[in-house]
């Protein structure tokens, strides 16, 4: 606790690091795994081949993926990017199925409503297709979320600083309290991650919040029971003498 | 207006609609009947190019629509469909809004428009503001209208719009269509598989036999009275017979006098014979049995017979009354008089039919 405290500053900037290095390709890898989401939902015929690849991806160890990416990208062995890189891969590599479930999951009906309206592919797919994704889409998010913040830890063997340093530095120099933190911190900050993401998609989807029953005002006047005075069309309008409910032959306007 | 012009469509080498050659008019509905899977939807989807013809065309206004771009033509066109054809995410002013919107329609424009149309398809103003779930199956359908009429198209396309609400609510939604019908004069395309509804609605009926070909092409009567083979005998019913009298005016049904008393005055009624119990206003309000005088015993009545409506409402109040004669209303409500069934068939004789 001490030690936590007299290293408060450098802790919290390890975190802010981490976060940045796992929040980044979060958002790099939806936007990379959106267009692959839709062309393999949209063409069957590659649909199998972008997901069995991006499981293939998402297999690749990811240190061996930290010492190959410098050679691809020709980045220094020890940058940052290295690490944004790898984490963007393993987000497409677990969101692109999110956005393919996500897109089956939207009710047909309503995206044929959308084409009969009028509505062109590219604005049916931001203001229909996306919208109803969301929730689908966010669950997949969380769970790249966490993959994320654990796997930068593995950054720091590399030499990227952020709370995997902690385990490293305090493996060495075996102090288990430096390690403890690290834990804890890597889970708070997953715990506030995931609850960013989920006040988010409460924000993005009121529509799921408001359901019906929060009042009852919505059934349509209609003739009650015993409506035995038919009324061939219209609403039937009943009125009630007495409390034997006795149904009082109003005007029913009758049609053939 | 709106012309089949020898159309096949086939999936996968099924026919799935047939040699369509078809004129739908201007300004009048004309409803596609017929059994499940008998391409209803599939004819009617390609009137806005939600599916291309195999072969043969389709002309809009004498122009073939594949010649014009998907997206404007279904603007040019209200579409309604069964359910879940709004967009749940949006609320009820926005959804009516959205055709406006694509055609570029300014947003507080499109909503003020959407307010307006709210009003026309008898929604509360209050509802514009609300989630497609958080409404009734029957409001939902009445949003669906309203939002195909949004840009005040000339065609509507309704692909069984009432199909998913309870009696009550679909009759009520039947006679609201017909009312809006009356003022806006729409060329309307509708589709069910409910042939009573289609008599009610159809100017013109359009009766599909299994494997999408146009058994029949008629007025309900027409159709009704003289199907033109098997299939649309079978399809329109056993009952037709029954169903066809509403095509028969009633004026000059004999009419016998009725005995009424205000509840109050019952009592001092006559004992014998079944006496019609009235309302202030002279409407029926029950009817007590031969030598029943207390009002507090009334038998519930059958359906009225409005003066001047068919004898399909004549017959079927007669038939449905507990006294054996049913109750005729003038158009303020008030009783006129009562229908023996023999009256409604001795004025059939005479019809000739
Ligand atoms: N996209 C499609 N692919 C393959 N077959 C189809 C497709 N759409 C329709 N069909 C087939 O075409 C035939 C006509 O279908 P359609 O939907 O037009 O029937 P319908 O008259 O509207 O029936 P319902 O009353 O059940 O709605 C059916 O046999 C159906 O299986
Ligand atoms: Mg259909």
């Amino acid at each position: 606790m001490e030690w936590f405290l007299a290293n408060l500053p450098y802790v919290l900037e390890l975190t802010w690091l981490h976060w940045f290095q796992s929040a980044l390709p979060l958002v790099l890898g939806l936007a990379a795994s959106l267009p692959l989401g839709y062309l393999a939902w949209r063409i069957h015929a590659i649909r199998g081949l972008i997901l069995s690849l991006s499981s293939v991806l998402y297999t690749i160890p990811s240190l061996a993926l930290f010492v190959i990416l410098p050679v691809i990208l020709g980045t220094g062995i020890l940058e940052m990017s290295n690490l944004i890189v790898a984490l963007t891969v393993y987000t497409v590599a677990l969101l692109v199925r999110s956005v393919v479930d996500a897109l089956e999951s939207v009710d047909d009906g309503v995206r044929q409503a959308a084409a009969a309206m009028g509505y062109r592919p590219v604005r049916r797919f931001f203001q229909v297709d996306l919208p109803l994704c969301i929730p689908v889409l966010v669950a997949g998010l969380r769970v790249a979320s966490v993959s994320n913040i654990s796997v930068a830890s593995v950054g720091a063997l590399i030499g990227v600083p952020n709370l995997g340093f902690l385990f490293t530095d305090g493996l060495l120099r075996n102090f288990m309290t430096e390690i403890v933190v690290g834990i804890l911190m890597t889970l708070v900050l997953a715990a506030l991650m995931d609850l960013l993401l989920v006040v988010l998609e409460r924000v993005l989807t009121p529509w799921l919040r408001r359901r019906r029953g929060t009042d009852g005002s919505n059934t349509l006047a209609r003739g009650g029971p015993g409506t035995e005075w038919e009324a061939g069309g219209g609403a039937a309008v009943q009125n009630r003498i007495g409390p034997e409910q006795r149904p009082d032959a109003a005007r029913a306007a009758v049609r053939g | 207006m709106v012309e089949f012009r020898e159309v096949t469509k086939t999936y996968a080498g099924q026919p799935a609609v047939h040699d369509l050659t078809l004129d739908i008019e201007r300004g009048a509905i004309t409803v596609f009947v017929g059994p499940s899977g008998c391409g209803k939807t599939t004819s009617l989807r390609m009137i806005n190019r939600m599916v291309e013809p195999t072969a043969g065309s389709v002309l809009v206004d004498g122009q073939d629509v594949s010649a014009q771009p998907a997206a404007a033509l279904r603007r040019s066109m209200g579409y309604v469909m069964q359910s879940s054809g709004l967009l749940p995410h949006r609320t009820v002013l926005d959804n009516v809004a959205t055709v406006p919107r694509l055609n570029g329609m300014r947003r507080m424009a499109a909503r003020k428009r959407a307010e307006e149309l709210l009003a026309v398809v008898g929604l509360a103003q209050e509802l514009g503001n609300r989630y497609p779930a958080q409404l009734s199956g029957g409001q939902q359908q009445r949003v669906g209208v309203a939002r195909a009429l949004a840009a005040d198209p000339p065609i509507l396309l309704m692909d069984e719009p009432f199909s998913a609400v309870d009696p009550v609510v679909r009759a009520e939604l039947q006679q609201e269509l017909l009312r809006l019908q009356q003022h806006l004069a729409k060329t309307i395309v509708f589709v069910t598989h409910d042939i009573d509804e289609a008599t009610i609605l159809g100017d013109k009926l359009a009766v599909f036999a299994t494997g999408g070909r146009l058994a029949q092409f008629g007025t309900p009567e027409e159709v009704l009275r003289a199907p033109v083979d098997e299939f649309v005998a079978g399809f329109v019913g056993r009952d037709r017979g029954f169903r066809s009298l509403s095509f028969n005016n009633a004026a000059g049904l004999t009419l016998l006098p009725a005995a009424t008393a205000t509840a109050d005055r019952a009592a001092e009624a006559p004992a014998e014979g079944w006496l019609l119990l009235t309302n202030d206003g002279g409407g029926p309000a029950g009817w007590l049995p031969p030598g029943q005088r207390d009002p507090a015993k009334a038998l519930i009545g059958g359906s009225l017979f409005t003066l001047g409506s068919s004898l399909r409402q004549a017959l079927d109040a007669a038939l449905s009354s507990p006294s054996g004669a049913g109750v005729a209303i003038d158009a303020d409500g008030r009783v006129a008089g009562l229908i023996e069934p023999s009256a409604v068939l001795q004025r059939l004789r005479a019809d000739g039919n």
